[in-house]
């Protein structure tokens, strides 16, 4: 019962904040949308029990990567963005690309409804320590290769964003 | 107890919200967030069906996807940041020749 609560408040706090993203017309209005989304979706986190995963979402995405986009945007003063054309094709094949997989996706999973079965609250808890285990020995690899990754964007980053010296 | 079919209409949801954002947007900050929507969506999927099976990978994957979307963001926002310096313009409909 208490999870069912939780679930529709967070969840539709979670889509509010989505529609309000597609819906606003200024980039920050939709930054700050787009915040709450992640928000809500680190409490969802919580109810499944990935309590480090809820804590890293609020810290890198709503914060560092968040903070990142509005730094940009008043940076670039960006304004309301102009109505314009847009690509014909993108529109015309995409929106019904689009309810087409909507479509499929949810008659994809109401058909596999009772074989997905439930989850309880509090029924799968990953405390930290397995969460350190299963990165530093199962998937070491792709947590160094990840480690060079991000060395590589970074000093991507720093290329892309030099002011060229006359 | 609720079902889990729950969780993926919502990531569904939030997906397909970050895809009509992607085509209906003219700004091309706003379109690299519609990314970080959809990144997000996954992640929801992806800790839903840690939770369903209990399994540890499942969460571990969503740290990689959180990677990645920090790399991807910080590269694609310097890039945004080398287009509006030449173009003077965040409009992607006006960004539509390669050279200068």
């Amino acid at each position: 019962m208490l999870h069912t609560i939780l679930f529709l408040i967070f969840g539709g706090i979670c889509v509010a904040g989505a529609l309000n993203f597609l819906l606003q017309r200024h980039p920050v209005n939709s930054a700050l949308s787009l915040i709450v989304v992640m928000g809500s979706l680190a409490l969802l986190f919580l109810l499944l029990g990935a309590e480090f995963v809820a804590a890293v979402q609020v810290i890198v995405y709503a914060g560092a990567v968040m903070v990142l986009f509005v730094f940009v945007i008043m940076l670039l003063n960006a304004g309301e963005e102009e109505r314009t054309r847009g690509n014909k094709v993108a529109l015309s094949l995409g929106v019904p690309g689009l309810v087409v997989f909507f479509g499929l996706m949810c008659w994809t999973l109401s058909a596999a409804h009772s074989q997905l079965g439930r989850l309880q609250i509090g029924d799968y808890y990953v405390p930290t320590t397995d969460l350190g285990i299963a990165l530093f020995r199962e998937f070491l690899l792709p947590f160094e290769v990840t480690s060079v990754l991000i060395l590589i964007a970074i000093m991507g980053a720093v290329v892309l964003a030099r002011r060229e010296q006359q | 107890m609720i079902p889990l079919s729950w969780y993926l209409i919502l990531g569904a949801i939030l997906f397909a919200i970050g895809v009509a954002a992607f085509l209906v947007k003219r700004n091309i900050i706003t379109i690299f967030m519609s990314i970080e929507l959809m990144l997000n969506a996954v992640n929801l999927t992806f800790v839903a069906f840690a939770s369903h099976w209990h399994q540890v990978s499942g969460q571990v994957f969503v740290f990689f996807v959180m990677v990645v979307a920090a790399a991807e963001a910080a590269v694609g926002l310097a890039i945004v940041l080398a287009v509006f310096r030449t173009r003077e313009t965040l409009n992607v409909d006006y960004v539509n020749l390669l050279k200068l």
